[in-house]
C-alpha cells in the first residue's frame, strides 16, 4: 500500500514586484508523479535548486501543490483539518540542527512534538524515553543540547520526531552541515529506525555514499524526477548522473573507470568490499 | 562584565529552595521586594536580614556567588548613596565647604543601600534557584488567569523560553562573525567611543539578517511538529504545588504579616 503520493504535483514560486504583481514565476517542482510504499527506505537525490527540498516539504504540508495533489496516509494535503494529522504521521527533519530544536534540555524538546498533539503527561514520559533510547541518545536526557555534536543534535531532532509516532520520516539533508563521524551517526540511526521500527524514510541528500543502502533512489533536477531505481541500477548509468552534476560513489567510479580501461568487471560496484571481491575473483581468473 | 551579572543564570544544587514550586519563587519574590519598601524601622530590617539569610542558607548557593551580583549595580548603589547622603536636608552633622552630611541624610543613604542591595539579592536568589524554564512555566501558570482578557500568556512565555535557547547560539555567532572581520582587517579595541560604536554596526547587521534566518527556520521546524498555540496542548512537566510548596507559602505570608505589624505598631 502506497504511503505516500503525488500526482502531477507543480509548485510554483511566484516573485512579486513591489507593487505586489507577480513578477516572475519559478516552478520548482514541475510535474511529479511518484509513490511510496509503507516501510521503504527512499532516497532523493539532487544538486541544489534541483526541487528536492520543495517536493519534501509537501510531504508535510508545510507547502500545499499550486497543481496536482499530494497524498499522505491517505489523505489529500490540500484539506485543512487534515493538517495536523499529516504533520504527526510525516515527521520532519531539517538541515541546520541548531534551528529545530525548541528545548532548553533534550528531554524537554523530545517531548515537544508529543506535548503539541495533546498526548497525556505519563504517556510523554513513556514515548521520550523510547524515542531517545531508539537514537542511542538516553544518556544525554538531561543535556543541554547547546553542549552536543552536530551529529548529536540532529539524533535528538530525529528522536523529537520519532516521540510523535509518525509513519513515515522525511529527512531534508540531514548531514548537510555535519562533519563525516556525525554523517554517519545519523545515516546509521535512520537505518536502524527503518529496519527495527519499520518506519518509512525518505531521505534528501546529494550525499552519494548515503543512497546506497536506500531500497529505492529517485533522481531530481530542475523540478522533475529524471532517474528512478534501486541504488544499482542508478549508479550503473553513470554517464547520465554525470550529466545532472551528480557524481557516483568513489568505489563505484573506480569499477567504471577500470571497466572502460578494459578490465573485465561485471555488474556495478557499491562498496569497497565488493571491489575487493571482483578484483580477487579476477585474479584467479587469471 | 557580561559574566559578572549573575541575575539570571542557574546555580545547580539540590536544596528545599531549588525544589520549591517556581510559582511560590515567583510569588516569594514579589512579597519580599514588597516588605523592603513597607520596611523603615531597625527591626523591620533586622527581620529582612534574618529573612533573606535564612532563604540563602536554605538555598545551598555560597554566598560569595550572589555578593558577585552587586558588582554590576556598584555604579547606580554609589550614586544613590552619595545623593542622598549630601542633598538631604535636616540637622547638619558633617560640614566642608559646600557640602553638608545631615542626620536624615546619612538615615536615607543607608536605607537606601540596603533596599538596593536585598532588591538584588532577592531576585538574584531567584534566578539562581530556578531553570530558566521552569522560571517562564511558572510565570505561564500563574499568569494565566490574564487569558481571559485575551493576554497571549501561552505565546509570551514560548517566545521567553526560545530566546533563552537562542542567547549561547547568538553569542557564539556574534563571536564567529567578529572574528571573521577580524581576519579582514576590522579594529574593534582602539578609538573612542563612537568610533567603537561605529565598529560595532558590521557586526549587528550580519547577527540580526542571521537571527532572521533562524526565526524563519525554527517557526518551520516548530510547525513541522505540529505547533499551533497553546490550544489543546498537554504538558511534559506540569506544575503541581506540593506539600512543601503549602509550608513554603505559609513561611511566606507569616513574614509579611510580621514586617506589616512591625511597620503599624513600630514605625
Amino acid at each position: 500500500m502506497s504511503i505516500i503520493k503525488a500526482e502531477d504535483l507543480i509548485f510554483e514560486y511566484k516573485k512579486l514586484d513591489d507593487a505586489g504583481e507577480v513578477e516572475s514565476v519559478h516552478r520548482a517542482v514541475d510535474n511529479v508523479n511518484l509513490e511510496v510504499n509503507k516501510g521503504e527506505f527512499i532516497a532523493i537525490l539532487g544538486h541544489n535548486g534541483s526541487g528536492k527540498s520543495t517536493l519534501a516539504k509537501h510531504i508535510n504540508a508545510i507547502l500545499l501543490p499550486s497543481e496536482g495533489s499530494m497524498w499522505v496516509c491517505g489523505k489529500d494535503t490540500k484539506e485543512e483539518d487534515d493538517t495536523w494529522f499529516i504533520r504527526q504521521n510525516a515527521g520532519m527533519v531539517f538541515q541546520n540542527p541548531d534551528n529545530q530544536i525548541i528545548g532548553t534540555v533534550v528531554e524537554e524538546d523530545v517531548g515537544f512534538g508529543p506535548e503539541n498533539i495533546g498526548v497525556p503527561t505519563e504517556d510523554i514520559w513513556t514515548r521520550v524515553e523510547n524515542a531517545l533510547k531508539s537514537v542511542g541518545m538516553i544518556k544525554y536526557r538531561h543535556h543541554s543540547p547547546n553542549k552536543l555534536s552536530g551529529g548529536q543534535k540532529q539524533r535528538v531532532a530525529i528522536a523529537g520526531v520519532v516521540a510523535m509516532k509518525p509513519q513515515c520520516i522525511i529527512l531534508d539533508e540531514p548531514t548537510a552541515m555535519l562533519d563525516p563521524n556525525g554523517r554517519q551517526e545519523v545515516i546509521k540511526t535512520v537505518l536502524e529506525l527503518n529496519k527495527k521500527e519499520g518506519v518509512t524514510v525518505i531521505l534528501i541528500t546529494h550525499y552519494m555514499e548515503e543512497v546506497i543502502s536506500a531500497d529505492r533512489v529517485f533522481v531530481m533536477e530542475s523540478g522533475q524526477v529524471v532517474m528512478t531505481g534501486t541504488p544499482r541500477e542508478i549508479f550503473a548509468r553513470v554517464d547520465e548522473l554525470k550529466s545532472y552534476r551528480m557524481d557516483v560513489p568513489q568505489v563505484t567510479m573506480l569499477a567504471h573507470e577500470l571497466k572502460e580501461a578494459g578490465v573485465p568487471i561485471s555488474g556495478t560496484i557499491l562498496s569497497v568490499e565488493e571491489l575487493v571481491e571482483e578484483i580477487c575473483q579476477l585474479k584467479s581468473k587469471v | 562584565m557580561i559574566r559578572d551579572i549573575t541575575i539570571g543564570q542557574y546555580y545547580p544544587a539540590v536544596s528545599p529552595i531549588h525544589k520549591l514550586d517556581p510559582r511560590v519563587k515567583l510569588a516569594g519574590t514579589l512579597i519580599f521586594l514588597i516588605s523592603l519598601f513597607l520596611t523603615e524601622s531597625v527591626v523591620g530590617y533586622v527581620l529582612a536580614t534574618i529573612f533573606l539569610a535564612g532563604v540563602i542558607k536554605l538555598s545551598k548557593v555560597p554566598l560569595k556567588f550572589i555578593l558577585r551580583g552587586l558588582k554590576a549595580i556598584f555604579v547606580i548603589l554609589a550614586f544613590s548613596v552619595a545623593f542622598n547622603l549630601f542633598l538631604t536636608s535636616g540637622e547638619v552633622l558633617v560640614q566642608f565647604w559646600i557640602f553638608k552630611i545631615t542626620k536624615e541624610g546619612v538615615r536615607t543613604a543607608l536605607m537606601m543601600a540596603i533596599r538596593l542591595v536585598y532588591l538584588i539579592i532577592g531576585s538574584s536568589i531567584m534566578t539562581l534557584t530556578t531553570t530558566p524554564n521552569d522560571l517562564t512555566d511558572g510565570l505561564e501558570k500563574a499568569l494565566s488567569p490574564l487569558k481571559k482578557i485575551k493576554v497571549p500568556v501561552h505565546e509570551i512565555a514560548m517566545m521567553m523560553s526560545i530566546a533563552l535557547r537562542f542567547i549561547p547560539i547568538l553569542m557564539e555567532e556574534t563571536d564567529k562573525i567578529m572574528k571573521a572581520q577580524m581576519a579582514r582587517g576590522a579594529d574593534f579595541e582602539s578609538g573612542n567611543i563612537i568610533k567603537r560604536a561605529k565598529s560595532l554596526v558590521p557586526i549587528l547587521v550580519p547577527l540580526f539578517i542571521s537571527a532572521f534566518r533562524r526565526a524563519d527556520d525554527l517557526a518551520m521546524a516548530m510547525e513541522a511538529r505540529c505547533y499551533h498555540g497553546g490550544d489543546g496542548r498537554t504538558k511534559m512537566k506540569p506544575l503541581k504545588y506540593k506539600k512543601h510548596d503549602f509550608a513554603a507559602y505559609i513561611v511566606l505570608f507569616a513574614y509579611l504579616g510580621a514586617i506589616i505589624c512591625i511597620r503599624i505598631f513600630i514605625g
